[in-house]
C-alpha cells in the first residue's frame, strides 16, 4: 500500500514538481498516471522508490515512512519494490542471466535458489533460452522483460514502472502489458507512467491524472482523457 | 555478510576485469608505465648512492712516522690503532714501500723526479696506512691517532694526514647526490600515485550508470563496492609484480653486461639480491595500495544515488 498525504516536492533549481498531492494506492491496486510531459509523474514515482525525498509531507509505502528513512535502510525498502524504466536500465556489460539474478543475489540468496528462481522468471516473460545473451544482443522489448524478470524476482509487493513501452512499437507494447497484468494477478501493486492513449483506454484501471504537479483526476476505471 | 556472499564478491571482482576488458587494459598499462618509471628512478638512486660509498670507502688516512722512531713505539702504535673500534684495517708502510708507491703514482714523470733516490737516501718516513669501517668517521679516528702520540712519551708520529677539507667536500657531494636520488623516487611516487588513481577514476566513471542501477535494485553500498574492491586490488597486484618481473630482469641483463664490458672499470653495480626484494616490495606494495585505493575512493563518489 502507497499513501501520500500532502506532497509536495521542490527541486534545488526552485522546479515546483508536485503540489500537495495527496493519494492512496491499495495493495493489489493497477494504476495507470498520465498526464502532460513535466506534470510530475516521474518525481511522483521517484518518491515511491526513494530517489528522492518529499519537501513536504509524508509518504508511506507498505507501512514505511519512507521520506524519513535513514541513508542506510534506503536497500532494503528498494528490494520490496521493483522498478522498471523506459530505457530499461539493464548492467550492459552482464548477461540476462547474471542481470537478473543480480537483484537476488544483492539479498543474499543461496546459488541453488537464485538459479531456480531466476530460470524460472525468465521463463514467465518469455526469454527462455536467451539467459546467456547480453542486452546489446536483444531487442528492446526483450530487454525490458529482463528489466522486467529482474523487477519481479524477489516477488516485491509494488512495481513502480516509467514509461515501460515508451520506446517499442505496439505489438510489443502489448506484450509488455500482458506480462504486468499478470504480475498485477499475481498480487503485485502495479504503479505505470504512461503516455500510450491506446493501452490506457483498451486495458481500463485506474487512472490517475497529474497535472502541473497536482492531481486534477482519479477514475476508478478511467480513460487516458488527452487528445495527444 | 555471509561467506557465500564474499566468495560471489571475488568471483564478480574477477569476472569485471574481463568484462571491461579494454579499460582493464588501461589500468593495467598505466600502473606498468608509472611503475616502471619509478623503478628505474630507484634502480639509478640506489646504484648512485651506491658508487657514493664506494668512493666514500677509499678515503683512508695515513700516519707517517718520525725518522728516528723506535720499533717498539710502532709495534705499540700498530697495536693501539688496530684496536680502534671505528679501524677496519691497518697496513705498515715502509720507507721503501713509500717510495716504490710514490714513483708508480707519479708515472711517467716519476723516473725522471725520484730518479737520484735510492735506499741509502731515501727521504719519505715509514708510515702506516689506516682504512675506517664508516669514511665518516675519519676525522675523529684520525684524531685520536693523534692523541695516542701525544700520550706516548716519544712522540713516534711526525703527521697524520687523510685528506683534511677534500674528504669533507666529497662528502658533501655524495650526500646531494644521495638528496637528488630520494628527492626523485618520492617526487615520481606522487606522480605515480596521481597517474594511476586517475586511470582507475576513469575506468569508475564510466560506470557510474552501472552503480545507480545496482542501487536501484537495492544493493547496499558495500555490496557494490566489494567486487570494484577485488577489481582494484588484483590489478594493483599483477600489473605490479609485472613491472617488477620486467625491471628486475632487465636489471640482471645489466649486471652480466657490465661484467663483461666494463670488467675492467671501478664501476660495479648493487648486487641484484640486495635489489630484488626492496624493489619487488616497494613496487608490489605500492601498485596494490594505489589499486584498493583508486577504486574505492572512486566508487564511493558514485554511491549517493
Amino acid at each position: 500500500m502507497i499513501e501520500m498525504q500532502d506532497i509536495w516536492k521542490t527541486y534545488a533549481d526552485g522546479t515546483h514538481a508536485l503540489r500537495g498531492v495527496s493519494v492512496r494506492i491499495d495493495r493489489n491496486d493497477f494504476v495507470y498516471l498520465v498526464g502532460p510531459s513535466g506534470a510530475g509523474k516521474s518525481t511522483f514515482m521517484k518518491l515511491i522508490y526513494r530517489e528522492e525525498v518529499p519537501t513536504k509531507g509524508q509518504i508511506s509505502v507498505n507501512g514505511f515512512n519512507i521520506g524519513k528513512l535513514k541513508p542506510r535502510k534506503i536497500p532494503y525498502v528498494r528490494r520490496n519494490i521493483g522498478v522498471i524504466f523506459q530505457d530499461f536500465r539493464l548492467l550492459p556489460k552482464m548477461s540476462v542471466y547474471e542481470n537478473i539474478a543480480f537483484a537476488m543475489e544483492v539479498i543474499e540468496a543461496p546459488k541453488k535458489v537464485i538459479r531456480k528462481r531466476a530460470m524460472e522468471v525468465i521463463e514467465l516473460v518469455g526469454l527462455k533460452g536467451k539467459h546467456n545473451s547480453l542486452p546489446s544482443q536483444l531487442s528492446g522489448g526483450e530487454q525490458q522483460r529482463v528489466a522486467i524478470a529482474r523487477a519481479i524476482i524477489n516477488n516485491p509487493s509494488v512495481i513502480v514502472a516509467d514509461e515501460p513501452t515508451g520506446n517499442l512499437d505496439p505489438e510489443t507494447s502489448w506484450g509488455i502489458m500482458n506480462l504486468l497484468e499478470e504480475i498485477n494477478f499475481r498480487g503485485a501493486t502495479i504503479v505505470m507512467a504512461t503516455h500510450n492513449r491506446e493501452i490506457v483506454n483498451s486495458l481500463r484501471k485506474r487512472v490517475i491524472a497529474i497535472e502541473n504537479g497536482a492531481i486534477v483526476r482519479d477514475e476508478v476505471r478511467g480513460e487516458y482523457g488527452y487528445e495527444i | 555478510m555471509k561467506f557465500r556472499t564474499f566468495l560471489r564478491h571475488l568471483r564478480e571482482g574477477v569476472k569485471n576485469i574481463a568484462r571491461n576488458g579494454w579499460m582493464s587494459f588501461a589500468s593495467v598499462s598505466s600502473i606498468f608505465i608509472s611503475l616502471f618509471i619509478l623503478g628505474v628512478f630507484l634502480l639509478l638512486s640506489l646504484n648512485v648512492s651506491h658508487f657514493a660509498s664506494q668512493v666514500e670507502s677509499q678515503v683512508q688516512i695515513r700516519v707517517f712516522l718520525q725518522l728516528n722512531a723506535d720499533q717498539a713505539a710502532i709495534d705499540r702504535l700498530n697495536n693501539d690503532i688496530g684496536n680502534m673500534a671505528d679501524v677496519k684495517n691497518i697496513t705498515f708502510v715502509s720507507k721503501e714501500e713509500g717510495l716504490e708507491l710514490l714513483r708508480s703514482n707519479l708515472g711517467e714523470d716519476g723516473d725522471y723526479l725520484l730518479d737520484g733516490f735510492d735506499s741509502t737516501n731515501n727521504p719519505l718516513p715509514d708510515s702506516f696506512t689506516v682504512e675506517v669501517f664508516e669514511p665518516r668517521t675519519i676525522a675523529d679516528v684520525a684524531k685520536q691517532i693523534k692523541a695516542l702520540n701525544n700520550a706516548d712519551g716519544t712522540k713516534p708520529i711526525m703527521n697524520v694526514k687523510y685528506g683534511q677539507g677534500t674528504v669533507e667536500k666529497l662528502f658533501k657531494v655524495t650526500d646531494v647526490v644521495r638528496t637528488i636520488g630520494i628527492v626523485l623516487v618520492i617526487g615520481l611516487s606522487v606522480t605515480a600515485m596521481f597517474l594511476i588513481s586517475n586511470t582507475i577514476k576513469m575506468t569508475i566513471i564510466h560506470r557510474r550508470r552501472e552503480i545507480g542501477i545496482m542501487k536501484l535494485v537495492g544493493a547496499t553500498n558495500a555490496f557494490i563496492r566489494w567486487p570494484f574492491f577485488v577489481e582494484g586490488a588484483l590489478i594493483g597486484f599483477f600489473s605490479s609484480l609485472i613491472t617488477a618481473g620486467a625491471l628486475l630482469y632487465g636489471y640482471s641483463k645489466l649486471i652480466e653486461m657490465t661484467k663483461v664490458d666494463l670488467g675492467l672499470a671501478m664501476i660495479t653495480l648493487v648486487d641484484y639480491n640486495d635489489v630484488a626484494f626492496l624493489l619487488t616490495v616497494a613496487l608490489v606494495g605500492l601498485g596494490s595500495l594505489l589499486g584498493v585505493w583508486g577504486s574505492t575512493i572512486s566508487v564511493r563518489k558514485y554511491l549517493k544515488v
